[in-house]
């Protein structure tokens, strides 16, 4: 019993924590107040969505990037999509990064963009690693609940 | 008749058993235009927890086409920049050809930001993304669901 009320407040700490830490925002209340019987696994389907659509995007960015003659459009619509899943989900400081990495499209600027990418990579990994943390003390948690005599 | 404001003051105080289709004779119909993978899973939740039937495409063309084959939808939710063709194009043409369903603009710029041109192709409301509850729920009562 002592064990699944730690696992709880583990559990709960965590997420404040990324709320607290700006990793995510409201938005990512309202996907789970969308999780319900008929759709228990829908969080965790849409981020991991998150994750293919993300990834595919900041492949296209790098290669985008590296051409010789830079698409300014092309890396902008790149940049436009990835803005608007993490925006979707909550991922709010991946999606601030988005911002300022159009602004440096708009501009043309070679090296603003080079340096957001960087930047919109490290915070994608960060909050990646936060959100598959997060949904592991879900299922411990889950888990724990499940096998609990109470 | 079931008032589309008492629905949103249920929603909004988390009551999410309530569906929109299930005291009329047919359920609202809705069509999602957005190109991004991500938004439309969410759009589409968001519209079959109220319990609206919905329809999902990718850019503005596949609109105007599924409605030249015939169909009908009571609100379109539609994104602003697509490829190929994109949400102002795609309004227009919708009302060019005669389509009087409740159109909502859904994209990511604010309302201060240009989106007269959007409005003007024939929007009937505008809310910014990302959706949620509450801006689907003010859409809807825009909506005029004639059985």
């Amino acid at each position: 019993m002592a064990y699944l009320v730690q696992l709880q407040k583990q559990f709960d700490d965590y997420r404040a924590s990324l709320f607290n830490e700006g990793f995510l925002d409201d938005q990512f209340e309202q996907l789970q107040q969308l999780q319900d019987e008929s759709n228990p696994d829908f969080v965790v389907e849409v981020v991991s969505l998150f994750f293919q659509d993300s990834e595919r995007l900041l492949n296209e960015l790098a290669t985008s990037l590296d051409q010789q003659n830079t698409d300014y459009r092309k890396v902008d619509a790149h940049v436009h999509q990835l803005k608007g899943s993490s925006s979707s989900i909550g991922a709010q400081r991946v999606q601030r990064v988005c911002i300022a990495f159009r602004n440096f499209c708009e501009e043309q600027n070679t090296e603003g963009c080079l340096k957001c990418l960087q930047q919109v990579k490290h915070e994608y990994t960060l909050v990646k690693n936060k959100l598959e943390t997060l949904f592991k003390l879900e299922r411990q948690l889950l888990a724990a609940r499940g096998s609990s005599f109470v | 008749m079931v008032k589309m404001e008492d629905i949103g003051a249920r929603i909004l105080a988390g009551d999410h058993q309530v569906q929109y289709g299930q005291n009329q004779r047919t359920k609202i119909k809705a069509l999602v235009v957005d190109d991004n993978m991500i938004n439309q899973a969410l759009h589409r939740t968001l519209l079959r927890n109220l319990g609206i039937e919905n329809h999902v495409v990718g850019n503005g063309r596949e609109a105007v086409d599924v409605h030249c084959s015939g169909r009908r939808f009571d609100l379109i939710l539609m994104d602003l920049d697509m490829p190929v063709m994109n949400g102002i194009e795609a309004t227009k043409k919708l009302r060019a050809m005669g389509i009087q369903s409740t159109i909502a603009g859904v994209s990511s710029r604010s309302v201060d930001e240009n989106i007269q041109e959007f409005w003007e192709a024939g929007l009937d409301d505008y809310q910014q993304k990302p959706l949620n509850f509450p801006k689907l729920v003010s859409i809807l009562q825009k909506v005029n669901h004639s059985v």
